[in-house]
């Protein structure tokens, strides 16, 4: 099952290794990442493949908000279907 | 491929402008649970209605947090509870409404409708002692919604229904005085109530429907209040494309998830409800919407126009995004819910002639609308009247759902709490209706009802 990872936050060294690391650490893969700073905010999504991932998606959407909290971001695991229902025909 | 501006629009949407799922509502036939003893009847439907619906809210909650999509509501429709109580010896069908109630409870749904009766004809015995019933039930019991339709296109106006009911609001007022009058908030009279709505507290199980269904209602007043902004001064063209592109987006999310919901539960899918449904909290309000068209306050001289506008693309866009829409589907105006309803009648400037004049185009009618405590019951029943004719002619359903708050003038404010709300006491015209009132019998079905 495919999801999204959308990480905000003040921009800082080392997100996206942190994101990723976390992701790694439940079996995430990553699939494609794109992100951007905008007015000095970190702004990132992540394409990912939680096939394989230790966590329900529901659970892993709570601890990779936890890890957010801790990191000063504001981070969110969405399954991808409901932003393809929203933006595409 | 999905961009990225895409992806934080909509969590823009989810995070900033109240964008959620407004219920998810399962309805669910009584229609075996018909026992001509009371209390065996109210144990079957407590029984059907908790082992239907036991997962409901555990299933809803596990969507919202795999999704990242609020459902704030979990609900549950049931049957007309007039046609099951017709089969029971008994005078009052309050036991049936406590045990509403507790399956409600139980199930951990924070209300439950189709405490009903649909008599747009007439009465039956069954019926009577349902409506009679209302009074003590809302007093009674936290969730139970109740509604009676009292008119429709097809059959006219059940005008001693529309009598009965005004002193019905009364009753239900002065029971739960203490509370403002809060049993006049679940309580709605109907003409053309649709079978599928999903939204409280006018929810019930249409006879027409299958054992079990699932049904969703979306929300979003906020998210097209935004979209709004960001084509100040353009033409109503603009306007109203830029609503239906926001309707379609909103009601694809309410498609998915009531399909997965559907499938998760093992109950078939029924329809989306299209509808924009306000909240008292700030930047979710549909009467901030009309303002952001160029009213100065809602009420004012256009609204009637904005709104029907409004309406119609909510609609327009919604109806491509699922596979089967239904129930309301337009712009709810309640005046309790909704921020800048509140702030509009507060200042004086939206009146009850007006919003009776805003029904003709939005999805319902009169609701949550407090007047003073002192209104006679046939003033209140000349008030469902029109709502009714309003309805009938225009082949719509209208509804009204009043609040004649014991105690409380104009200039006061009834305090109903979370999503109910609060709301200014609006004046109503002291010249009597008793007599017309009084007449009682049938309004004739127009000539619209002809169209065979």
């Amino acid at each position: 099952m495919r999801a999204i990872v959308t990480v905000v936050g003040k921009d800082a060294v080392g997100i996206i290794a942190s994101v990723c690391q976390a992701l790694a650490g439940y079996n995430v893969n990553i699939l494609d990442i794109s992100q951007t700073v905008m007015q000095g905010y970190f702004t990132m999504m992540m394409v990912v493949d939680a096939e394989k991932c230790t966590l329900p998606v529901a659970q892993l959407a709570e601890k990779m908000e936890r890890k957010g909290t801790e990191l000063g971001l504001q981070i969110h695991v969405q399954r991808e279907d409901i932003f393809n229902a929203m933006h595409r025909l | 491929m999905l961009r990225l501006e895409d992806i934080l629009e909509t969590r823009d949407m989810i995070d900033k402008r109240h964008l959620d799922i407004r219920t998810i509502t399962m309805g669910i036939s009584l229609l075996d649970c018909a026992d001509p003893d009371v209390t065996v009847c109210a144990r079957k439907i407590y029984d059907k209605i908790t082992r239907r619906a036991e997962k409901l809210v555990s299933v809803g909650e596990g969507i919202e947090r795999e999704f990242g999509i609020p459902i704030v509501n979990k609900r549950i429709s049931v049957t007309p509870m007039a046609l099951i109580g017709g089969s029971c010896q008994a005078e009052s069908y309050v036991p049936l409404a406590i045990a509403m109630d507790e399956a409600a409870k139980k199930c951990g749904v924070n209300f439950i409708g189709g405490f009903s009766a649909l008599v747009q004809k007439g009465c039956t015995e069954g019926d009577w002692k349902l409506i009679r019933s209302i009074p003590e039930a809302m007093a009674r019991t936290e969730r139970v919604c109740a509604s009676v339709n009292v008119g429709s296109t097809k059959a006219g106006i059940n005008m001693d229904a529309v009598a009965e009911m005004g002193r019905i609001i009364k009753q239900t007022a002065e029971l739960t005085a203490d509370n403002d009058g809060l049993g006049c908030a679940k309580l709605v009279v109907f003409a053309n109530a649709v079978e599928d709505n999903p939204f409280m507290a006018g929810a019930f199980h249409g006879i027409g429907e299958p054992e079990c269904v699932l049904n969703v209602g979306v929300s979003g007043p906020g998210v097209v209040y935004h979209a709004l902004q960001s084509v100040k001064g353009q033409p109503f063209d603009v306007v109203a494309e830029t609503v239906k592109k926001t309707a379609f987006r909103i009601t694809r999310m309410g498609q998915i998830v009531g399909q997965e919901a559907s499938r998760r539960l093992n109950v078939p899918f029924g329809i989306v409800d299209l509808s924009l449904a306000p909240t008292p909290a700030i930047g979710d309000s549909v009467a901030r919407i009309l303002e952001e068209m160029g009213l100065e306050t809602c009420g004012t001289h256009g609204t009637t126009a904005a709104l029907a506008l409004l309406n119609d693309a909510v609609k327009k866009g919604g109806v491509m995004a699922s596979n089967h829409v239904g129930g309301l589907s337009g712009a709810f105006i309640p005046v309790s819910e909704d921020e800048g309803m509140i702030a509009a009648a507060e200042s004086g400037v939206l009146s009850l002639s007006k919003l009776e004049a805003m029904t003709c185009v939005c999805s319902v009618g009169l609701d949550m609308i407090a007047v003073p405590g002192d209104t006679s019951a046939e003033t209140l029943s000349a008030i469902i009247a029109d709502e009714a004719a309003i309805g009938m002619v225009n082949t719509k359903t209208t509804a009204v759902r009043i609040i004649p708050a014991p105690g409380k003038t104009v200039g006061d404010r009834v305090e109903m709490g979370g999503l109910l709300g609060s709301a200014p006491v609006m004046p109503v015209y002291g010249a009597s209706s008793a007599n017309f009132i009084a007449r009682g019998g049938r309004i004739p079905a127009p000539l619209q009802s002809l169209k065979n």
